[in-house]
C-alpha cells in the first residue's frame, strides 16, 4: 500500500469560511490543504468575467461594517483573528438604503450606517410603534447571539411582543430574511438578532473593486501562512471507519488522509460525501440534514453611464415588496417578483475622485429551483429572457422614475442573469439554496468524530459571519485543545 | 529572561493580535481585560502565539495566570528560564 499524502487538516471548499479557517490553522503551524472543485475561490461570494467585464456574484454589500475604533463587533474580531489590517479591505460605506413596501413603494424606511436615521424613520412612519421598536432594539442589543446554549425561539413571536403593526413587522423581516435566512416565513430569534445587528446596528460597505479585494487579501494571508490550496480538485467522498473519517477521495481519484476535516460545503452536501455506495458508515436518512427551500435569481444590468445619470444616484440597496403581506417562502412560480432586493454598486461612497467604470443595476428575487433545474437548454434561455424583463419591471417601481420610459434600455450595454440552476452548478449547493439548510449546527459537530462543519450551515450568516464561522470552528475543534 | 523582558514579550504579542488597541499605558497590576477589549478568542491567541514563537505551553487550567502583565511575568518568566532563555 502506498502512503497517501497526509494533512493535519483538510478543508473542503475555498469560500470565505474555508479560507478563514485555513489562515488560522496555517498560521499556527498546521499542515493544511484546501480542496476546491471550482477554478475560482470565494464560494458563494465570488466573481467571474464575461467578455473582459468583471462581475461580482453573491456580495451586494458587506454587512457588519463598523468604523475604526468600534470594538467587540464581528468585523473587529475577524480582522484581529486573521491579522488583517482594516485598510487592506479598503471598505467604502454605503450612501443610503431603503425598505420600500406597497405597489409603488409608498411606505419607505431609509437607513444608513448611522442607526439614528433608521430609528427616526420608524418614528416618522410608525409613530404609534416607536416605543415598542425602541424596546425591541434594546432586547436585540443585549441578546447574547454567540451563546451556543440559547433556546430556539420564534423571531415573529418575539417581535410581536413589541411591534403591533404587521406592516412594520414585515418591513423589519424583509431585509433580514433576504440577507441570510434559510427558513421560510419565520426565523430563529438568535439568527434574526445576528442579521439585524449586521444590517441596521452595524452597516453596509464594500471595496471599490468588490468581493475580489476581500478574496485576494484572504488568499494572500493563507499563502503567507504556508497553507496549501488545490483548485479544480473537489472531494468526491469521505471514507469513514467506525465513525472516524479515514480517507478523502478526490475527484481525480487520488486519496489523501487528514487528522481533521472541516467541510464548508453545507450539511446536506456533507451528508452526501459520506453516503457512497460500498461504504455503510454514512449517516442514515433519519439523521440527514434537510435541503434548504429558498433559492434566488439575480439580474445584472451593465450601463454605459453612472446610475445617477438616470436619477438613481442615491440608493445603495432597496428591499422591496408590493403585496399586503411579505412572503418569504419557496417560490410557487419560476420567479416571485412581488418582492426582492435592488443593489446599485455605484452608490457607495468611494471618495471624491473614484467611481466604478460602468453603471451596475442588480436585482435579486426568490425563485423556484425545481422549475429551473430541468429545463431544456432553449427553454431555459427563453425563460431567462422573459423573467429578466419581468424582474426589471418589478424592481423599477421602487426607484425614482426614469427620465424617459426607454432610458434604462438605451443605457444598457450588457446583461447577465443567474438562476437557481447556476447556483448549484457553480457552488454545489443542493436546491440552489444559498443560505443552506434550515437546520443549523452551531457547534459544527457531525456524526464523524474528526469531521466538522463550518460556513453557512454552522449558522453564522453573511460574509463576515461565514469567515467568523471558519475561525470559530478552527479554534474550537482544532486549535483550542492543542490537538 | 527578566520579568520586564517577559512583559515585553506579552506586549509584543498583544500588539500583533490587537493592533487597534493602545498598549502604551497599560497598568501592569490591572487585569488586561479591564483595560482593553480582549475576549476569549484573543486570550487563546496569546496562548498560541506563546507556543508558536517561544515554545511555551500554557495549559488551559493556567489561563487565569495571564490576567495581568504582572501575573504574566510571574507565571511565564520561570518557563522561559527553564528553556534556557
Amino acid at each position: 500500500m502506498t502512503s497517501a499524502t497526509h494533512y493535519d487538516v483538510a478543508i473542503i471548499g475555498a469560500g470565505m469560511a474555508g479560507l478563514a479557517a485555513g489562515i488560522r490553522l496555517a498560521h499556527f503551524g498546521k499542515k493544511v490543504c484546501i480542496f476546491e472543485r471550482h477554478n475560482a475561490p470565494g464560494g458563494l461570494n465570488s466573481f467571474y468575467s464575461i467578455e473582459g467585464r468583471k462581475y461580482d456574484v453573491g456580495l451586494h454589500a458587506m454587512t457588519n461594517f463598523v468604523r475604526a475604533g468600534v470594538k467587540g463587533t464581528p468585523l473587529t474580531k475577524l480582522l484581529r483573528q486573521l491579522r488583517i489590517d482594516r485598510d487592506e479591505f479598503a471598505l467604502c460605506e454605503q450612501k443610503r438604503s431603503r425598505v420600500a413596501f406597497g405597489p409603488r413603494g409608498e411606505v419607505s424606511l431609509t437607513f444608513t450606517n448611522d442607526f439614528t436615521i433608521f430609528e427616526s424613520e420608524v418614528a416618522r412612519q410608525f409613530p404609534a410603534q416607536i416605543d415598542g421598536f425602541r424596546r425591541l432594539v434594546a432586547v436585540i442589543r443585549t441578546y447574547d447571539d454567540v451563546s451556543l446554549g440559547a433556546q430556539p425561539e420564534s423571531a415573529r413571536s418575539v417581535i410581536r411582543r413589541h411591534i403591533a403593526d404587521p406592516l412594520l413587522e414585515d418591513m423589519l423581516f424583509c431585509p433580514v430574511m433576504y440577507y441570510g435566512s434559510a427558513t421560510e416565513h419565520d426565523m430563529e430569534f438568535g439568527q434574526f438578532v445576528i442579521m439585524f445587528k449586521a444590517l441596521f446596528l452595524e452597516g453596509f460597505a464594500r471595496p471599490l473593486d468588490g468581493v475580489r479585494v476581500i478574496i485576494r487579501v484572504l488568499l494572500e494571508k493563507y499563502r503567507q501562512a504556508g497553507g496549501e490550496r488545490r483548485m479544480k480538485c473537489g472531494v468526491k467522498n469521505i471514507v469513514t471507519r467506525d465513525g472516524h473519517a479515514a480517507t478523502l477521495v478526490l475527484d481525480n481519484g487520488t486519496e489523501v488522509t487528514a487528522t481533521h476535516i472541516i467541510s464548508t460545503v453545507g450539511a446536506p452536501e456533507t451528508d452526501r460525501l459520506l453516503q457512497v455506495a460500498g461504504t455503510a458508515s454514512g449517516p442514515t436518512s433519519s439523521d440527514a440534514h434537510p435541503t434548504g427551500a429558498l433559492s434566488y435569481t439575480e439580474t445584472i444590468t451593465v450601463l454605459d453611464r453612472q446610475p445617477a445619470a438616470l436619477g438613481w444616484g442615491d440608493d445603495t440597496i432597496v428591499f422591496f415588496n408590493d403585496s399586503e403581506k411579505f412572503t418569504y417562502a419557496r417560490s410557487e412560480t419560476q420567479v416571485d417578483t412581488r418582492s426582492g432586493v435592488i443593489c446599485i454598486p455605484n452608490n457607495f461612497d468611494f471618495g471624491p475622485d473614484l467611481q466604478l467604470p460602468e453603471g451596475l443595476f442588480r436585482c435579486t428575487c426568490l425563485a423556484s429551483y425545481d422549475q429551473w433545474v430541468n429545463l431544456p437548454e432553449e427553454r431555459y434561455r427563453e425563460d431567462k429572457a422573459r423573467w429578466y424583463a419581468a424582474i426589471q419591471r418589478s424592481a423599477q417601481r421602487f426607484l425614482p422614475p426614469l427620465p424617459t420610459p426607454d432610458a434604462l434600455a438605451r443605457a444598457t450595454i450588457a446583461t447577465d442573469m443567474f438562476t437557481p440552476r447556476t447556483i448549484t452548478k457553480f457552488t454545489g449547493r443542493l436546491g440552489g439554496a444559498i443560505y443552506g439548510s434550515p437546520q443549523k449546527i452551531r457547534d459544527g459537530r457531525t456524526a464523524i468524530d474528526n469531521l466538522y462543519l463550518a460556513g453557512t450551515d454552522q449558522g453564522f450568516l453573511g460574509i463576515i459571519g461565514a469567515m467568523l464561522s471558519g475561525i470559530s470552528m478552527a479554534n474550537f475543534h482544532i486549535l483550542a485543545g492543542g490537538k | 529572561m527578566t520579568k520586564d523582558e517577559t512583559k515585553q514579550v506579552v506586549l509584543d504579542i498583544i500588539a500583533d493580535i490587537a493592533p487597534d488597541e493602545d498598549i502604551s499605558n497599560l497598568k501592569p497590576d490591572v487585569r488586561l481585560r479591564d483595560q482593553m477589549q480582549l475576549d476569549s478568542m484573543d486570550f487563546l491567541d496569546i496562548v498560541m502565539e506563546l507556543r508558536k514563537r517561544h515554545n511555551i505551553e500554557v495549559p488551559e487550567a493556567d489561563y487565569p495566570q495571564l490576567a495581568s502583565l504582572d501575573s504574566c511575568a510571574e507565571y511565564l518568566t520561570p518557563k522561559f528560564t527553564a528553556l534556557g532563555k
